[in-house]
This record gives structure tokens, C-alpha cells and sequence, in this order.
């Protein structure tokens, strides 16, 4: 009699190309029945394209597959789900106008002489939801309930059907901090109860808080497994990258100038709500600092990012840009008077998916002469001569170059390329929203120094961020937001995360400024 | 890298290209098919004979005189058809589902027809008012489009029953004393007439064959150009495949939908223009449906791969198979049944693109064999 396998599956020498790179080179990894095994490499390494082999949403060309100790072949999602495979996708596929319940029971309804029974649904969910500390409300629609919510729902639905393998791309690259020590402790009892987990993240604190055994890819090839217990961050980070990475950035002490930005008693409305997204706000950004917007997620900083750029009409209140009033200019001319934007949605607003990497890179500069001709014709080849500057310089991955579709791109080298092209514009005012969500160490380690020289370089740069460790490394100036006001400023080195978190939520307040 | 390279040296069929052609091909082959069968079910002793006849359209014509003329007679149909095919791709690109072609392409006839019968204007100021008239109708769903958010099918779908009860009053006062078919431009106004600049000689004095044809192919190619290479057009394409990152990049994309939308309406306006200022059809003042040249030009844009160069060969089939239709054993066969064949093709054309990806998944499988052979 074989023996029993120790592991759920096993993906032995899974090697899955795309035109013009070899996504995943032999690759190798066994998930042991009840771990939480991570997977870490960098931006573009071939994560992602793993997962998606394993789901069957991608063929391998060379390699098998395992299910304890079995060869399987996996053709498409619905052979994954017969398997017991289920997947988070980053980005969630969830009936937005649908119910919580609706969305679980999607696909696998039970009836009764053909009529839904949704109290044995709803009943067999909320003893999921117990089990496992899962808080959803089952009749919310989809589209009222936060990211958090989403994701719990899509967690109930690998669950619901009995799903043994759960893997989760990138899950706390939309949460905030509270949200993602739950989802860890979810994590931690799904493990607990024997299911075996595969988990994506670029945060190397939540590997090693929950994590069993980390796998290592490197543009495509398989470096290693090691022992979460054995290991720390640094050896994580040298074993991705391949050099030592600076986990926290350092700068230097500087005076700030002149103000950059100045915004006088903002107002902008809200698209979810009657109230005002942002109320009466105001506070400057002077040349040489770098001031940051924290808060939790929900209080308006979107909104009055969206005023800033001109994404939205602010309703009352005073912008002005380097001496400029620009309360009531179009996008264009902001972006013109020495404002860039690193926006907080990059596949809504960011990129435009289905262009070239190279066209993508001149989304905000395509009509300026070195682009284009006075008769309106664009110049490709200086297009293409700039794209593949940045893309040097900055070191955007991609499969082909300037011609990729940036559809085709990973999300981290998506991120990369917008960052690129807004900093490269050497704007006056750099606005960027969460400019390292879903970036490698390696890649937020150079996106903080850019950030930090730009601020060197005397020029303004305001952050948004939901993540304190950021917020309280690299800003000069930190202002907390709640339900759309400025609760509070200070200085990053008199303060503490924890003052912080209590201004967040709203427990304290005081005046801007004071 | 370098090796990466010679792995995956793109085969010849995966070009999207030429997938796009094969699709489109693979549509023919069964729009024909079915419509065979269709020939087969009413009659099928001379099923084949008439399939063959639709094919062959003109060539039925033993002597090549007859045959060249009658070839004339189709592209003098296919290009207003071109037109409104190039009027819905323009505006697809970015976005916009014209079905306002129909409406825009009225509006065209109407203006051309009036200035030329009524005005007794030349030919150029005729086919610039045809222009501006399909423009105008673009530009009111344009507006409707950007300042109201009004869906541009609904307000286009209106705007072809306006324009078409519009022009038959117009038109009333110019129409036959006998028939409600306007007045002929070649009796009461020569001028108006396209002129063929010799090129009738090349159909065997086809003298419906004007400088239209060749206009028509010159305004594809010239759009081929606008949308691949100028900024306009990388603004147009931004605009339609990405709504909010057009926005986020400062482009002004209500004026873009409101121009976009005058030069979709100038285009259809213009084909009409080419088809009626050659004198070759009248326009019937009682007419009570909206001429399908409009609704025609969808099919040729989806069967022409949504390239303005496809569609000249895609127009010219649709024309094509239309007259041939026409050759048909009117005593056996319905005259419609090259209008179903047509329909069918045009069905068949919303499966373009899953032929195409049935194409890519075909290659992909074989490719995987052939690897997995050499192991
Ligand atoms: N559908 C596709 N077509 C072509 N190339 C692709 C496709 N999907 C991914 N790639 C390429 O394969 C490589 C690996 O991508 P993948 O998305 O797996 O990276 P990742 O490790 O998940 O990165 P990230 O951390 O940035 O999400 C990238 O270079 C990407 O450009
Ligand atoms: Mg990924």
C-alpha cells in the first residue's frame, strides 16, 4: 500500500512561457497539508502566473501536478474547484449587485423541486462565518460593503464549497492595517482547522507573523524554501533580490521653502454619500518636504485627492499651485502648471490597459513637441527612445519592452511604469497615492529614495498612505484625516504610531496647525 | 533573453493580423454555407446553380464589357456602404456605438439632393452640404452624449426616424410629377453629378462610375492614418478603451465624443452624397423605412476587423453578394435571399472575435503538441 502523501499538492518542474519570457523556468514548490506556505519574490518574478497554473486559468507547457500524491491535470477553475482548489484573485469577481449570500451560493445552489433553498445556504454560511471569525453581513449587496467585507465573501465562497486549498494573491494589498491582522488570524484558524494555504505578499512582517514555509522565486526561477522559524527579514529579502535592501528609508534633515501647495478651506462632495467627502480643509506643502496624508481608509483622503487633481469639482474653497490659483482649472492645465499624480486606482485611472508600455509612458506628455509634430502626428520612434529610458532607469519588467501591452504587465511593474512617467515629468508638486501598493521591497526601497529626492531636490511632494510604517519613515510633516478633516499635525519624530492610531479613529482631535 | 527569443518565434498565424482576416474569412465561408442550405430547403434542384450565381454576381455576363459594367454598378453601391462602414468604426474606436449612421446618412441624401435639385448648386458645394447635414445629426447625439449622458443608440435610433420624415418633406417639393421619386439630377442640374474624370472608360462607360469610388477608398486610408499615427487619434482610442484614464490625463473627452460623433455623422453624410449625386438611384419621398445602408455599415466595419482597410474589401463583399442576389430566379427564389445571406455573414460577424480566439486557442494547442513531440 503507498504511503500517504505529506503534501496537499505539489507543482513539480512547472515551466509556463509567454511571448518574449519564460514566466515561470522549472519551478518547483509542495505545500504540506494544513501550512501556510508563502510565496515571495519580486515585482514580475512569476507569482501570480504560478497561482494561475495551479487555479487553470494558465497551461503549463512542461511540469505535473500533484493532489496528494496523484498526477492531476488541472484545464480550467472548474477542475480546480472539483480538486478542493479555490483562489482570491487580487482583484475580487464578485456580482457587485448581488447579495453577500447571493454571491456565495453563485454556481453551486441547492434546491429543492427547483426552488432555491437559501435558508439552508444562508445557515450552512453563517456557521462558516463563526468558525472562522469571517464577519459578513449575508443580505448586504456587494457594492455597499467595504473591501474588507469583499474579501471576507470571497474567503465564505472558497469555504462554502468545501475548498481545501486556498490560495490568496496579494490579499492585503487593499486593507488596512486593522482589517489585515484579522485576515491573519483568519489565516491562522483555517491552517488551525487543516486547510493548506498558499499565500502571496510582498510584506515581509506578515510572511513571518504567519507564514509556516516561504518559497523564493526570482524572474522565473525557483530559489529556494526556507523554514519561517529559521529565517528573518533581511535573509528573505537577500534571497529574493539578491542583495541587501534597506527595509527603512533614512533622509536627511532639511528646511523646507516656499509653499508649493496651498489649500484654504477645500470642500469636495461625495459620490457615496450627501455629507461632504472633504470639509472645509486646508494646509500647505512647502518645497523640500514631504508632508503625508494618513488616516484609515473611508475618511476623504480620495476625495481630496480628487479635488487636488481636478478629478473632481470642489464646491467651495481655494487651491493654489506654486502662486497659481488653480481651484477651478481643467486636469490638463494643472498637470501643466507642475502637478503630477500618482493615482490611487491604477487600472481605472493610471493606465490605459490596453495601450503599449510605450504609449502608457506618454499619457500625460503624447501632444508636447517632443512627441508629437505641429501637424498632430505622433513621433513613435522618440516615444519609443523615451520608453525605453524610463523603463532602463527605472527598471520596469516587462515581457517585450515598450511594445507590452500593459494589460499583460504584473501588477507591481504596472505600478512601476505610472510612478515612472509622473516623476519623470519633474513636477513642482508630486501628489502620489499609495505609490508602493503591491511593489517588491527592492522596488518600494528605489520608489522611497525617488520620493525622498525629489523632496532633496526641492520640490513638494504630498503621500498618501495607509501604511503607518511609511507614513512615519519618509515624511517630514504628517497630517491625519478623519471623516474628512485634518484631526491633527505632526512631526514624524515627536509622534508614535499609537498617538497616531487614536487621532485615525477618531478618539482625539485637535487644530491643524496647532 | 536572447534564447527566449527563438523559443518564441511567433508563428505566422498567430499575427493578429492575419487572424483577424482568417476570422473574418471563416465568417464568409459559413454565412454562404448556411445560406446555401437555406437555397437547398426552398428549392433544391437549382440550389447550387443560385449560390453560384450570387457569388459570381456580374460574371454571369458572358461578354467582359457587360461584366465590367456591371461591376461598376456594385462599387458605385459599395462605397456610400464604405462610408457608413468607416463612420460606425470611427466612432467604435472610441467608444460610441453609432447606429445614427442610418440617420446621418440620410440627413446627407437629403441635403445633397436638395441643394442640387432645388438650389441647382455644382456638385462640390452639394457634397459639402451632405457633409455638414450627417455632421450636424453627429454633433446633436454628441451633445446629447456629453452634457445629458443620453446613450447615443437610443438618441440615434430616434434621430433616423426624424431625419427620415424630415427629408421626405423636403424632398416633396423637387420630386417627379408622376412617381415619388425625386426629380434626376442629370436632366434638371448635370452639375450636381460627380465627375467621373474619365474613369467610366474603365467600366465600359459605366456612367454611374464617378470619382466617389476612388474618394471613398482615399477617406479609408486616410482614417487608417488618423486613428494609428496622430494624436487625435491616440486621444480618440484612449477615450473609447479607457473613459477614466482618458480623464485622468487631461483629455477633453466631451469634446472628443462631440467631434468624434461630427466626423462619424460627416462620413455617413458624404456617403450618401457619393451614392446620390451619381445619379444612379432617386430617392422615393414615400419611403417609410430608414434605407439600410446605415445598419448595412455595421456589418461591413465588424466583417472588416474593425480596420478601415478591411472594411474596403468587407463593403465591397457585403455589395458584392447583395447584387448578386439580385440575378437570382426571381420565380424560385425570393429576391431577399441575398439580403439573408447577407444577414447571416453580419450575425456571423459578432463571432468574429470568438473565431478569432478560437483561432489563437487552435495554434496554442498544436503548438503545445508539437513541444510535447519533441520531448
Ligand atoms: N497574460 C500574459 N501575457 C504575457 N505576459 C504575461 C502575462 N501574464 C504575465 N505575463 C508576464 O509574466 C511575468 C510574470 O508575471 P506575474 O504576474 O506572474 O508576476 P508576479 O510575480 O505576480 O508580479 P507582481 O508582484 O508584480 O504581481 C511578467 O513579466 C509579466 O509581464
Ligand atoms: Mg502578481
Amino acid at each position: 500500500m503507498a504511503l500517504e502523501s505529506a503534501y496537499a499538492i505539489e507543482m513539480l518542474g512547472i515551466t509556463k512561457r509567454f511571448p518574449g519570457i519564460i514566466a515561470n523556468d522549472n519551478v518547483t514548490i509542495q505545500l504540506k497539508k494544513g501550512e501556510i506556505h508563502a510565496l515571495l519574490g519580486e515585482n514580475g518574478a512569476g507569482k501570480s502566473t504560478l497561482m494561475s497554473v495551479l487555479f487553470g486559468l494558465y497551461q503549463a507547457e512542461e511540469g505535473v501536478i500533484k493532489k496528494d500524491g496523484k498526477v492531476v491535470k488541472i484545464n480550467n477553475p472548474n477542475d480546480a474547484n472539483d480538486l478542493g482548489i479555490g483562489m482570491v484573485h487580487q482583484h475580487f469577481k464578485l456580482v457587485q449587485c448581488f447579495s453577500v449570500l447571493d454571491n456565495i451560493i453563485l454556481g453551486v445552489e441547492t434546491t429543492k423541486h427547483g426552488f432555491l433553498q437559501k435558508d439552508v445556504a444562508r445557515k450552512k454560511i453563517m456557521e462558516l462565518s463563526d468558525k472562522y471569525g469571517l464577519k459578513v453581513d449575508p443580505d448586504a449587496k456587494v457594492e455597499d460593503i467595504t473591501v474588507g467585507m469583499q474579501q471576507r465573501t470571497e474567503i465564505l465562497k472558497m469555504l462554502y464549497r468545501d475548498n481545501e486549498i486556498l490560495i490568496f494573491d496579494e490579499p492585503t494589498a487593499v486593507l488596512t492595517p486593522a482589517e489585515i491582522d484579522e485576515l491573519m488570524q483568519i489565516m491562522k484558524n483555517l491552517s488551525k482547522e487543516g486547510k493548506s494555504i498558499l499565500f502571496i505578499s510582498h510584506k515581509l512582517a506578515e510572511i513571518m507573523a504567519v507564514a509556516d514555509r516561504c518559497s523564493v522565486l526570482r524572474r522565473g526561477k525557483y530559489i529556494g524554501t526556507v523554514n519561517i522559524a529559521d529565517t528573518n527579514q533581511e535573509e528573505l529579502s537577500r534571497m529574493m533580490i539578491g542583495r541587501d535592501v534597506q527595509l527603512v528609508a533614512t533622509k536627511e534633515d532639511k528646511t523646507p521653502g516656499d509653499v508649493i501647495l496651498h489649500v484654504e478651506n477645500m470642500t469636495v462632495p461625495s459620490k457615496l454619500h450627501h455629507n461632504n467627502a472633504v470639509k472645509n480643509v486646508s494646509f500647505d506643502v512647502r518645497s523640500g518636504e514631504i508632508v503625508c496624508i494618513a488616516g484609515i481608509d473611508g475618511n476623504g483622503q480620495t476625495e481630496l485627492v480628487y479635488g487636488l487633481s481636478g478629478l473632481e469639482n470642489i464646491t467651495s474653497g481655494k487651491i493654489t499651485l506654486s502662486g497659481k490659483d488653480i481651484s477651478h482649472a481643467s486636469i490638463r492645465e494643472r498637470s501643466l502648471s507642475g502637478m503630477s499624480h500618482i493615482p490611487e486606482d491604477r487600472h481605472k485611472h493610471g493606465l490605459v490597459m490596453d495601450y503599449s508600455l510605450a504609449y502608457n509612458l506618454v499619457l500625460q506628455r503624447y501632444f508636447e513637441p517632443q512627441f508629437s509634430t505641429k501637424y498632430g502626428f505622433l513621433k513613435k520612434k522618440e516615444i519609443n527612445n523615451y520608453a525605453e529610458k524610463l523603463i532602463d532607469q527605472y527598471d520596469i519588467r516587462s515581457s517585450q519592452g515598450a511594445p507590452t501591452i500593459a494589460r499583460s504587465m504584473s501588477g507591481g511593474n504596472q505600478q512601476k511604469a505610472i510612478i515612472a512617467r509622473e516623476i519623470d515629468k519633474d513636477p513642482d508638486l508630486l501628489i502620489a497615492v499609495q505609490p508602493t501598493r503591491g511593489l517588491d521591497v527592492g522596488a518600494i526601497e528605489y520608489i522611497h529614495k525617488q520620493l525622498i529626492a525629489r523632496r532633496d531636490e526641492g520640490h513638494a511632494v504630498l503621500l498618501v498612505s495607509l501604511e503607518l510604517e511609511e507614513v512615519m519613515s519618509i515624511s517630514d510633516r504628517i497630517l491625519v484625516m478623519y471623516e474628512g478633516q485634518i484631526v491633527g499635525e505632526f512631526d514624524p519624530k515627536k509622534t508614535t504610531p499609537e498617538e497616531l492610531g487614536l487621532y485615525m479613529a477618531g478618539a482625539k482631535r485637535k487644530e491643524a496647525g496647532a | 533573453m536572447a534564447r527566449n527569443n527563438k523559443i518564441e518565434k511567433e508563428s505566422f498565424l498567430s499575427k493578429p493580423a492575419i487572424q483577424s482576416i482568417m476570422a473574418s474569412l471563416l465568417c464568409i465561408v459559413i454565412g454562404l454555407l448556411i445560406g446555401y442550405i437555406a437555397l437547398l430547403i426552398i428549392n433544391p434542384v437549382g440550389a447550387t446553380e443560385a449560390i453560384i450565381t450570387i457569388i459570381k454576381n456580374y460574371f454571369t455576363y458572358p461578354s467582359k464589357a457587360a461584366a465590367l459594367k456591371y461591376l461598376g454598378n456594385t462599387l458605385v453601391k459599395a462605397s456610400p456602404l464604405l462610408m457608413c462602414a468607416l463612420s460606425i468604426q470611427f466612432c467604435y474606436q472610441a467608444g460610441l456605438f453609432n447606429i445614427g449612421a442610418a440617420g446621418q446618412y440620410v440627413a446627407g441624401a437629403g441635403a445633397s439632393l436638395f441643394c442640387a435639385l432645388s438650389l441647382g448648386l455644382p456638385w462640390y458645394v452639394c457634397l459639402v452640404a451632405a457633409l455638414l447635414a450627417g455632421g450636424i445629426f453627429g454633433v446633436i447625439v454628441g451633445l446629447l452624449k456629453a452634457y445629458l449622458n443620453v446613450n447615443e443608440v437610443i438618441s440615434g435610433i430616434m434621430l433616423n426616424w426624424i431625419g427620415l420624415y424630415t427629408v421626405n418633406m423636403l424632398l416633396g417639393g423637387v420630386k417627379e410629377v408622376s412617381s415619388p421619386y425625386t426629380l434626376s439630377i442629370a436632366n434638371t442640374n448635370p452639375g450636381a453629378l460627380i465627375p467621373s474624370l474619365g474613369l467610366e472608360k474603365l467600366f465600359s462607360n459605366n456612367k454611374y462610375v464617378t470619382i466617389a469610388i476612388p474618394l471613398s477608398v482615399i477617406i479609408a486610408i486616410i482614417l487608417k492614418i488618423v486613428l494609428s499615427k496622430t494624436v487625435f487619434g491616440y486621444e480618440i482610442k484612449a477615450t473609447g478603451i479607457a473613459k477614466d484614464a482618458a480623464k485622468y490625463s487631461g483629455m477633453k473627452e466631451k469634446k472628443n465624443v462631440i467631434v468624434t460623433l461630427f466626423i462619424g455623422g460627416a462620413l455617413a453624410g458624404l456617403g450618401a452624397a457619393f451614392l446620390f449625386l451619381t445619379g444612379y438611384e432617386q430617392w422615393s419621398v414615400t419611403q417609410s423605412s430608414v434605407p439600410g445602408m446605415g445598419f448595412n455599415g455595421i456589418a461591413a466595419t465588424f466583417l472588416g476587423g474593425l480596420d478601415p482597410i478591411g472594411t474596403i474589401f468587407a463593403s465591397y463583399f457585403i455589395q458584392h453578394i447583395t447584387s448578386g442576389g439580385s440575378y437570382l430566379d426571381k420565380n424560385v427564389y425570393p429576391s431577399q435571399i441575398s439580403d439573408f445571406i447577407s444577414s447571416i455573414i453580419i450575425y456571423l460577424c459578432g463571432f468574429v472575435l470568438f473565431f478569432k480566439f478560437f483561432l489563437n486557442g487552435r495554434i496554442r494547442a498544436n503548438k503545445e503538441r508539437k513541444e510535447g513531440g519533441n520531448k
